[in-house]
């Protein structure tokens, strides 16, 4: 099946939305479909789009202060009581401040509290690098039973939300403050665990999560014009990944290329070359924060400081394969 | 319990429950003995007369909830959920080893009956608080209470006082938590490492109703925690004066205890370690089941 790109894309008319407010829509659709869904919120509840959830259901709604600690492990004995907790916040203190917390009375304890964080990657702009959480991915992902979810655009973050309130496990939702393209439709699939190729090529694959997989579309559209035909993966669960869907794309371009605004150190791309070093060994280029701290400035001057702009990737993308080899096909065809 | 025993019972309860701690310890080799022995009475209390529970059905939907939050000392816990009967008492030799449901810290999903996974201090009220809140005004169910055990030395942690904050705030009437105030933690004295007084007027100034009692006696347990029922518009602590390793003379009040069992090493003023475990639960059988004590003033 054809993947069905938002018609508008890269077109005067393409729509912008934060992948916050698709939460926002989400919680309160998950708390109509389930009463056991309940939300907890230190002291951002607009902030985090909870107050969508507040004003539909007062009595479910919890505020803790700004306490983060407190947040999860509040949420984890609501979870022991049969609730479905979502936690939000700023992702630099849920799970920034918060982790162990997380580790033990959430996946330890094997409870299915929902931890969703805010204000995610460089994206958060103007509040500078202390409020730029970079390092969540590489948390969440080392914790065994966490989900790890970085949806591309906002209406994929309605339906990850709504999705992961009833997948009954701890999960990691990661959202972003700004405004952010979209790409997909309404009827566009999603489910957890499952990457979707949104084009086809054959000369390279690049693997995109959260809202890089959109500067992937800009870049494989700048590849094109200049003969490189590349495939778009977008993988929005990042734990567990979707490995058959993975592994089948990669085969066919040979080479891979990896995106995501996050310390390139632990994170998505770190998962796809684990992947691919025990199943498929293959060349991989990570993009992403490397080893640095974001700072202060519009979103779109900080993705260029970093190298992360469609552009610049397109760029980079082609000189990398100018001169990088592809995995034989003939091994790939054996390593089923 | 379906059926409460009487004080003298439960008396005898808590010195068998010190005897599996000394035996459990001294087979696991490691393990902590001062702050189990001193909760021996408390432990008994809730396993035998307060929490309203069935062994064995252990996730019967009406009963009362427990979640200990100083999860080192459960040994404690084990010994008295194999006394009420959760699971063979012969088990409980197995604490520590691989392969047991008797983790060194409390897995809440190994063992039935266990309500949360703890070790990391600071985190059991919170979850606590959670359970009560969901009781108190989402749920709306009346007839079940949450109980949580923190240790005195765990209330350095932040993550208490934010739970401590919050229990207040929204009037937590279901929650009634103990501390088990021993005054000892690892590195010394609590008031030498962080000075928790004056601790009453702590709690009381967050919102709790605070109660004051000798954590070895069982009838001031069993008040307290009825009074901390009758509470319904305030979470209730009960502050339990205990004295560490509390029924082995040669243990009480030596932090040094604190995180060693029987048999491991010789310290001065004990028995030689080879002497440590027998010598205890000699001394701990001729008490017949009363504890004499001097009490903690209270």
């Amino acid at each position: 099946m054809t993947y069905p790109l938002d018609p508008s894309l890269f077109s005067d008319a393409m729509k912008f939305d934060p992948t916050r407010a698709g939460f926002g829509r989400g919680l309160k659709a998950a708390g109509e479909a389930n009463e056991a869904v309940v939300a907890l919120c230190a002291d951002l509840t607009e902030s985090t789009q909870m107050h969508l959830f507040k004003e539909a259901f007062p009595k479910r709604f919890i505020e803790v202060g700004i306490a983060e600690q407190n947040l999860v492990t509040v949420a984890s004995g609501m979870a022991r009581a049969g609730k479905i907790p979502f936690t939000s916040s700023y992702a630099a203190f849920s799970p920034g401040r918060n982790w162990e917390q997380i580790r033990t009375t959430v996946t330890l304890n094997n409870q299915p509290v929902k931890i969703v964080g805010s204000h995610a990657g460089i994206y958060t702009g103007k509040d500078g690098a202390t409020h730029q959480m970079l390092e969540d991915i590489a948390l969440m992902r080392v914790l065994p039973r966490m989900v790890v979810v970085a949806p591309g655009d906002a209406i994929e973050a309605e339906k990850a939300t709504r999705a992961i309130a009833e997948n009954g496990q701890p999960s990691y939702i990661r959202l972003t403050r700004e405004k952010t393209p979209i790409f997909s439709l309404e009827e566009s699939p999603f489910e957890i665990g499952k990457a979707y190729v949104l084009k086809e090529g054959a000369d390279v694959a690049l693997m995109g999560t959260g809202t890089m997989t959109y500067q992937l579309l800009l870049a494989a559209k700048i590849l094109a014009e200049q003969g490189v035909n590349a495939e778009v993966i977008h993988v929005p669960t990042i734990k567990p990944l979707d490995e058959t869907t993975i592994l089948q794309s990669v085969k066919k371009a040979g080479r891979v290329i990896t995106a995501e605004e996050a310390q390139i150190a632990g994170g998505f791309g770190s998962a796809i070359a684990e992947l691919l070093s025990d199943k498929l060994p293959m060349p991989v280029r990570r993009f992403g924060v490397q080893d640095r701290f974001g700072e202060s400035g519009d979103p779109k001057e900080i993705l260029t400081s970093i190298g992360l702009t469609g552009e610049q990737m397109a760029e980079a993308i082609k000189m990398w394969c100018d001169v990088t080899p592809r995995y034989h096909q003939e091994r790939a065809s054996t390593a089923e | 319990m379906d059926i409460k025993l009487t004080i003298p019972q439960i008396q005898k309860k808590a010195n068998a429950i010190r005897e599996d701690i000394i035996t459990m310890l001294q087979k696991a080799g490691s393990g902590h003995s001062a702050g189990p022995l001193g909760m021996a009475d408390l432990m008994a209390a809730l396993y035998f007369s307060i929490l309203n529970i069935r062994p064995s059905e252990p996730e019967w939907a009406d009963r009362d909830m427990f979640f200990l939050s100083n999860g080192h000392t459960v040994p404690v816990q084990y010994a008295a959920m194999a006394e009420a009967g959760f699971f063979p008492k012969e088990e409980l030799v197995t604490l520590r080893a691989f392969g047991s449901r008797l983790q060194g810290h409390p897995e809440r999903e190994r063992l039935p009956g266990l309500e949360n996974t703890s070790g990391p201090l600071g985190s059991g009220l919170s979850q606590a608080a959670g359970y009560a809140y969901t009781l108190q005004y989402i749920d709306e169910i009346k007839h079940r209470f949450v109980y949580v055990c923190m240790g005195d030395g765990e209330l350095d942690e932040g993550n208490i006082w934010e739970g401590a904050m919050f229990a207040g705030k929204y009037k937590l009437g279901k929650l009634i938590a103990f501390i088990d105030r021993n005054n000892i933690q690892i590195d010394g004295t609590t008031e030498e490492v962080m000075p928790l007084e004056d601790l009453k007027g702590k709690w009381e100034s967050f919102g709790w109703h605070v109660i004051e009692i000798d954590g070895h006696n069982i009838e001031s347990i069993i008040d307290a925690a009825s009074q901390g029922r009758a509470m319904s518009n305030r979470p209730t602590v009960i502050i339990a004066h205990t004295i560490p390793g509390k029924g082995v003379d040669f243990m009480e009040y030596d932090y040094r205890w604190h995180g060693t069992p029987p048999g491991l090493q010789d310290i001065s003023g004990s028995p030689a370690k080879a002497d440590q475990a027998r010598i205890a639960l000699e001394k701990l059988r001729t008490l017949d089941g009363t504890i004499i004590h001097e009490g903690s003033g209270i």
